[in-house]
């Protein structure tokens, strides 16, 4: 008996955009669906639990200001890790860039919150926010660039640093009521102003998506990192600074994290505590592969996982849902959206369906 | 005993990778104690049909038949148990085992190296191997290797061999020895498979030629009833004239004088000892020798990427006063006109961004030329066109990434790059490594180009015959020195050959 393989897969030559968008939108649908299911087991119907989510982060206002809120911070440690990961530079260490970069902030924010006036002192905080972050980010890429040291294991115990320094001020030198563990929220002066009821930070990561984008693409310094990315042989051959490359682009993607952490300091939280980060760090990895490290794509990942995160507190508070089952649902999309990819890069062939005109 | 089933059968095999096909309805037999050739040029289908007999793909139609039998070979598993082996161009070996253990990986019998080692020595004496069982890969030089993959292939019984490109590694010598094996194992009854493209190997050794020409089965005749040019003709389906114009050189004047080079590795091991010589300008300097021998670490040192120890490269360009390349930076180097096209052996690891297109490629060599913080996209894409219509570069576009272009057209988006920067010194090291013969010319062509404009044209190849016909002297390495230097309208390829393994006259390995 002839016997072919059930399934067999082939590389597909490059597929029409419209197509692409097509199956990742289908992937989509497909995730919400297997979604239904977990809904149906627990008892609660779809529709409603779908509607509660849609209707607690785009049904009003209050919604809508939370979940950009919530995407302020994945995008712009999206942006930042974009050209890392563009290098082949994995920068795990977000998470520890953006408390450095919010720790540095508030020290301004503390120290001199009641006598300078707050543009100044916003300027000065952002401007230490940027060095912190980037400090943090550059001493694994040395260790790199000189000894060939593991940046991956680097960046992700500096992470457990910067949280621990922010732990110990919280808890000493910069606690507020003694014994109360926590630092004093900030001075008026020192709090980011808001722009239709978000603070400014959302004008401050699009300000950044078009510099990263046009940084990536048109610049001499995004076309070293792309390069360098593809071929450490290659980039010394053109001539370029290996070891420089690394550590500047470092130095950026820790600035802008540190950035980030001013924003989710001085906008959102208007204080400091050692889980300022809130695991975005992390987060914002899939953000940018989801994104395919697409600036613009960036946007939409990051508010679409921002939107999943407010309706899922508000499952909770309105349908009695417990977190854990968003937090599913969150997982099954993302597995969807990236496994999707494969249908794209990849197409099966099924056993019994031949190419024209062979007799079985 | 009358042999009434041929070894192997390809029945109307189809092949397509995307809007490509590689092969098409291909008829080809294959018996016992037969060694055959496969003969193409880059992109006729050679290497995917194999892969089909390997288990590496799946035909989309017809059928593959083994001793008459139609077989189902889905995976490289299967094949072995058809006794089908193939022994690829790169090779897939664990570097820190030794060859025994090498060979013992993946087996199902009980793992005991003794026995393992015990009959790979029987192996070895059957066919006339030379290998030690316990030595690690590592330590072993390419034609070792080889022989582990091959002695890993005949190990697991297989007496139906598939060999890849074989020689593309190896020097004469070495190409001879295994020539001598493969016959031992015909004679054993066995059906072996040469895929190649060098003309010479196949007349010496296959005993039947099957030509491929873009996927379709042109012929296949017997080695004895045929001749080379034939052989072209069936494989590029016109004449292709094997001449190389080469004319004197006019008025050649020193542009590159080098003396006393001396460069270690990074574990410290001389790869060059005090080699010294002078490129003229309009003049072909071909370099020789075993892989190995210190051609890359040459050309690397000269372009300013290695460390020199010792030495000088005194760089004298046209109307200028000379100067001293070494503790120059790559980039300086490249600035003053010295240009260097190196081919790899996996063709993308220095040179080129494989996931770039053709335009962004083009880039490499001039991203920095620029002023201000952007770089120059339309001027490079201008490039890319112009190297694609000059070469006649196969791609769906110039931002098509190169990594999925065939490798002649890989080595076509690298040496034209090169060429376009009009260099003075031009240094080129295997640029048509694993090319077919059209593109070969249109490769040599350029080399012939560059020195009628009066550069000085470095080239390290592979193939003696187009160096002697190519080059208006040639320089042999081994070792790390330099054996001699010949003029190569009156050598010979024996005098060569022996230079590559000789050196101040010490027997070479």
């Amino acid at each position: 008996m002839n016997k072919d393989p059930l399934i067999r897969l082939a590389k597909r030559a490059n597929m029409a955009k419209g197509k692409i968008w097509m199956i990742r939108f289908g992937a989509l649908v497909f995730a919400l669906l297997l979604g239904s299911l977990i809904f149906l087991i627990v008892g609660t119907s779809p529709v409603t639990a779908y509607g509660a989510m849609l209707n607690s982060s785009l049904g009003k206002a209050s919604g809508i200001r939370q979940v950009v809120k919530n995407a302020v911070p994945l995008l712009g440690t999206a942006l930042a890790l974009a050209p890392c990961f563009k290098m082949k530079y994995w920068n795990i260490g977000a998470e520890g860039q953006i408390t450095m970069g919010a720790m540095f902030a508030t020290f301004f924010a503390l120290n001199f919150g009641k006598t300078w006036s707050s543009l100044p002192l916003l300027l000065v905080m952002g401007i230490a926010s940027v060095i912190g972050g980037a400090l943090w980010a550059v001493i694994p890429a040395i260790f790199k660039a000189r000894w060939g040291t593991n940046e991956t294991l680097f960046t992700l115990m500096m992470n457990y640093i910067a949280i621990g320094i922010v732990a110990y001020l919280q808890d000493g030198p910069w606690e507020g009521k003694k014994g109360s563990q926590i630092i004093p929220n900030f001075d008026k002066a020192a709090v980011l102003p808001k722009l239709f009821g978000v603070h400014i930070g959302w004008i401050i990561v699009l300000l950044l998506v078009a510099f990263m984008f046009v940084y990536m693409k048109y610049t001499k310094q995004g076309y070293e990192i792309s390069v360098l990315g593809e071929s450490e042989n290659t980039a010394r051959y053109a001539g370029m600074n290996v070891s420089r490359i690394i550590r500047r682009t470092a130095a950026i993607s820790g600035a802008i994290c540190g950035l980030v952490g001013f924003m989710v300091a001085s906008g959102a939280n208007q204080t400091l505590y050692s889980g300022v980060a809130a695991g975005v760090g992390f987060t914002a990895i899939t953000v940018a592969w989801l994104a395919q490290l697409n600036p613009f794509a960036m946007i939409a990942i990051s508010l679409m996982l921002a939107v999943l995160s407010k309706g899922a507190s508000g499952l909770q508070t309105s349908l009695g849902i417990p977190a854990s089952i968003s937090d599913m649902i969150t997982g099954i999309i993302l597995l969807c959206m990236l496994g999707c990819e494969f249908f794209i890069n990849y197409r099966m062939i099924f056993r019994g369906k031949k190419t024209e005109g062979k007799a079985a | 005993m009358e042999q009434t089933f041929h070894a192997v059968e390809f029945r109307n095999i189809t092949k397509r990778f995307g809007e490509v096909t590689a092969n098409n309805g291909i008829d080809l037999y294959l018996d016992r104690g037969v060694i055959m050739s496969l003969l193409g040029e880059n992109g006729s289908g050679k290497t995917s049909l194999m892969n089909m007999l390997a288990g590496i793909y799946y035909p989309d139609d017809g059928e593959i038949l083994i001793d008459g039998k139609h077989a189902e070979i889905r995976s490289p598993h299967d094949a072995f148990s058809y006794g089908i082996g193939m022994i690829h161009q790169h090779f897939k070996l664990v570097d820190v085992f030794t060859a025994a253990e090498n060979v013992a990986l993946g087996l199902e019998e009980k793992f005991d190296l003794r026995a393992t080692a015990y009959k790979m020595k029987e192996i070895c004496g059957k066919y006339g191997f030379d290998i030690d069982p316990d030595k690690k890969i590592y330590e072993m030089s390419v034609s070792e290797k080889q022989t582990v993959e091959i002695i890993k292939v005949l190990y697991r019984g297989a007496d139906i061999l598939i060999l890849d490109e074989p020689t593309a590694v190896l020097t004469p010598q070495e190409t001879e020895k295994l020539f001598n094996v493969l016959r031992a194992m015909r004679d054993d009854g066995k059906a072996i498979i040469l895929i190649t493209h060098k003309l010479n190997e196949v007349m010496a050794v296959s005993d039947v030629v099957a030509v491929l020409r873009k996927g379709q089965h042109i012929a296949t005749v017997r080695t004895a009833e045929t001749n080379p040019s034939d052989l072209t003709n069936m494989m590029v389906g016109r004449a292709v004239t094997l001449n190389i114009n080469r004319f004197k050189p006019k008025d050649p004047t020193p542009r590159l004088t080098v003396a006393g080079l001396t460069v270690r590795d990074s574990e410290g091991v001389k790869k060059l000892n005090n080699v010294g010589f002078i490129a003229y300008g309009g003049e072909i300097l071909g370099i020789a020798g075993i892989a190995g021998s210190g051609q890359k670490e040459l050309l690397e040192a000269i372009a300013g990427l290695r460390h020199i120890e010792d030495g000088s490269i005194i760089y004298t360009p046209e109307g200028k006063n000379p100067e001293e390349l070494v503790g120059k930076t790559p980039m300086e180097i490249r600035d003053a006109g010295v240009a260097l096209a190196f081919v790899p052996e996996d063709r993308l690891g220095m040179g080129l961004a494989p996931g770039m297109g053709m335009a962004d490629n083009m880039l490499i060599r001039t991203w920095n030329k620029t002023p201000g913080p952007f770089v120059d996209k339309r001027s490079s894409e201008e490039l890319a066109k112009q190297v694609h219509d000059l070469l006649d570069v196969v791609t769906p576009d110039i931002h098509y990434p190169v990594r999925k272009l065939s490798g002649g057209n890989v080595q076509k988006v690298l040496v034209g790059r090169e060429i376009a920067t009009s260099p003075t010194v031009l240094m080129t090291a295997y640029a048509v490594r694993g090319l077919d013969i059209n593109t070969s010319y249109i490769i040599y062509d350029l080399m012939v180009g560059q020195k009628s404009k009066g550069t000085a044209v470095v080239f390290v190849g592979e193939d003696l015959d187009v160096l002697i016909e190519l080059c208006d002297r040639i320089l042999v390495l081994c070792g790390g020195e330099v054996s001699g230097i010949v003029d190569a309208r009156t050598t010979t390829k024996d005098e060569i050959g022996l230079l590559m393994t000789k050196v101040g006259g010490k027997e070479g390995k």
